[in-house]
C-alpha cells in the first residue's frame, strides 16, 4: 500500500483528527454544514416525492425563494411602467377569483365601511368611501395576471396609492405597505411599488363602481405584480418597517412577485 | 431502424485517441438533462393550476404538490439551467465546438441521412462526427432551448421584458410558446434517449468521454 494520505502524518489518526476539525468548527456552521449535506441528499432524489415534497427539500426551496427576492429586487427597476391597452382590448366578462365562491366574498355596506390606517404615519384618522373617492382620480387599462398564468384586461379608476400615503404623512422610508382585507384576507407590497405611479387604490371598474367580484368597496390595483398581490375588500393599510407576510406569501407564493 | 446519436452498430471502429466527449460537454450535458427534468415537472405542475388545453398532467408526473411548489422548484431549478446553459453556451463557442460538430449542415445532407437513417444502412464510422439528420437535432434542440428560456422570461416578467412578450405576441401567446417548446423539448428527450439506448457506445461516449 502506497498511499499518499497513509503516512502524511505519523501517529496522527485520520477519525480523531477530523473529529477534533468539527469541534473547531463554531456550533452553528456546524448545524449548517450538516443540514446542508442533507438537502444536496434531497435534491438527487427528486422522483421520490416524499422526499422532494418532505420538509427538507421545502425548507431549501424557502431559501431559494427569499433568494429570488432579493436578486429580483436588486436587479430589476421598480420603476418600470406596466403597458396599457386602448379600451377594446378589455376582457368582458372579467373574471372573479378567489380562494372562495363569489357568494361568499364579503358583502359591505358603502356607509359602514372605513379604511383604517396603522403604522408609520402622522394622520390615523380613518377613512370613508366618499372623502377617498373625493381625491383626485385616475383610469387605467393594465393586464392583470394570475399566479396561475392566466391573464385579463381590465380598467381600473381610483388614487394613486403614493399620492394618498403622501397626505396622510406617511414615512415613505418604510420598508413595507400592508394591508388586510374584509374576509382575513392579508398581503404585503415594498414602499417602492406602493409608491409606484400605476399602483392605485381602486374604487371604480370599467366605468362603473368597483363590484362586489372585483373588491368593492376597495382594490388594491398594482399592474407590476401578480394578481394575489392586489387586495380586494381593503378595511386597513399599515406602513411598517415589520415584515408581516400574506395569506399565500406564507403558504410559500414568492414574496417579490414582480413582473 | 439506424440511430441518430452517434455510434457504431457494428463494434468495428476503434475509437481511441482524444475523448468525443471532453468533461465539460458531459458535466454540462448532465447537469442539464437534471435541471430539465425538474424545470418540466414543476412546470406541468404550474400549466396545471390554468390549463391551455382540455387536459392536465397526471399528479404522478408533476413536482411540487400544488402550485406554489410547483412554482418554487421551476425558480430554484431555473438558476441551475441558466448557469449551466450559460457555461455551455460559452464553451461550445469559445472551443469551436458547435462549428465543428453542428456545420455544414444542408438539407439536401438531411434528407440523405434521413433516408439512409430509416432504412438502416446509415454509417457510424467515427463516433465523433455528426450526420446530417444529428447535427439538425442539435442545432434545432438548442435554437428551441433559446426559445423556452426566452418564453419562459417573457411570461414571468412581461412588464420588465414587455418588448420581448410583446415579440412573442403578447403575455397569453408567450405562454403558448412556451408549452409548444416544452414539447418540443420532450419529444426530442424521448427520441434522443431511445437513440442512445439502441447505440450504447453513445450513451458510454456522454458518460466515461469515449
Amino acid at each position: 500500500m502506497k498511499s499518499p494520505f497513509r503516512k502524511a502524518i505519523v501517529g496522527v489518526d485520520k477519525r480523531l483528527l477530523v473529529k477534533d476539525a468539527l469541534h473547531l468548527l463554531p456550533q452553528v456552521s456546524r448545524r449548517r454544514f450538516l443540514a446542508g449535506g442533507a438537502s444536496l441528499g434531497a435534491l438527487t432524489l427528486l422522483t421520490g416525492c416524499d422526499v422532494a415534497d418532505g420538509e427538507t427539500a421545502e425548507k431549501l426551496l424557502a431559501h431559494v425563494s427569499k433568494f429570488n427576492d432579493a436578486v429580483q429586487a436588486a436587479i430589476f427597476n421598480p420603476n418600470a411602467l406596466a403597458p396599457t391597452y386602448p379600451a377594446s382590448a378589455i376582457t368582458r366578462p372579467f373574471p372573479f377569483n378567489a380562494y372562495y365562491a363569489l357568494a361568499d366574498a364579503p358583502q359591505i355596506e358603502a356607509a359602514d365601511w372605513k379604511l383604517e390606517i396603522a403604522g408609520l404615519v402622522e394622520n390615523k384618522k380613518p377613512w370613508t368611501l366618499d372623502e377617498l373617492t373625493r381625491l383626485p382620480q385616475e383610469t387605467q387599462i393594465t393586464r392583470h395576471i394570475c399566479v396561475e398564468g392566466w391573464s385579463a384586461i381590465g380598467s381600473w379608476t381610483g388614487v394613486r396609492l403614493g399620492d394618498f400615503l403622501k397626505r396622510i404623512g406617511a414615512d415613505t422610508r418604510a420598508k413595507y405597505v400592508w394591508f388586510r382585507c374584509a374576509e382575513g384576507y392579508t398581503t404585503s407590497i415594498d414602499m417602492q411599488t406602493a409608491l409606484h405611479p400605476q399602483t392605485q387604490m381602486t374604487f371604480g371598474f370599467d366605468g362603473q363602481t368597483l363590484p362586489v367580484a372585483y373588491g368593492f368597496p376597495m382594490k388594491v390595483r398594482i399592474p407590476t405584480r401578480l394578481g394575489f398581490k392586489n387586495p380586494k375588500y381593503v378595511v386597513s393599510l399599515d406602513v411598517t418597517n415589520d415584515y408581516k407576510g400574506g395569506y399565500w406569501e406564507d403558504q410559500g407564493y414568492n414574496d417579490y412577485s414582480g413582473l | 431502424m439506424s440511430s441518430l446519436a452517434a455510434g457504431d452498430p457494428h463494434g468495428t471502429t476503434e475509437t481511441t485517441g482524444k475523448a468525443v466527449h471532453p468533461v465539460w460537454v458531459r458535466v454540462c450535458h448532465w447537469t442539464n438533462a437534471a435541471a430539465m427534468v425538474v424545470m418540466v415537472m414543476s412546470g406541468w405542475q404550474i400549466y396545471n393550476a390554468s390549463p391551455l388545453f382540455n387536459f392536465v398532467f397526471p399528479p404522478g408526473v408533476t413536482l411540487g404538490g400544488w402550485l406554489g411548489g410547483g412554482l418554487l422548484w421551476h425558480f430554484a431549478a431555473m438558476w441551475l439551467l441558466t448557469v449551466n446553459g450559460i457555461v455551455y453556451v460559452i464553451l461550445g463557442l469559445a472551443t469551436g465546438r458547435f462549428r465543428r460538430k453542428l456545420s455544414p449542415l444542408n438539407a439536401s445532407g438531411v434528407v440523405t441521412d434521413a433516408r439512409a437513417a430509416l432504412t438502416g444502412r446509415l454509417r457510424h464510422d467515427d463516433l465523433s462526427k455528426y450526420n446530417q439528420v444529428q447535427k439538425l437535432m442539435y442545432a434545432g434542440i438548442l435554437i428551441v432551448g433559446a426559445l423556452v428560456v426566452l418564453s419562459g422570461l417573457s411570461i414571468w416578467k412581461p412588464v420588465q421584458f414587455q418588448y420581448l412578450t410583446a415579440l412573442f405576441g403578447g403575455y397569453d401567446t408567450a405562454r403558448y410558446v412556451h408549452f409548444f417548446a416544452m414539447s418540443a423539448i420532450v419529444l426530442f428527450t424521448i427520441l434522443h434517449t431511445v437513440m442512445a439506448l439502441l447505440v450504447p457506445k453513445s450513451l458510454r461516449a456522454m458518460l466515461i468521454g469515449r
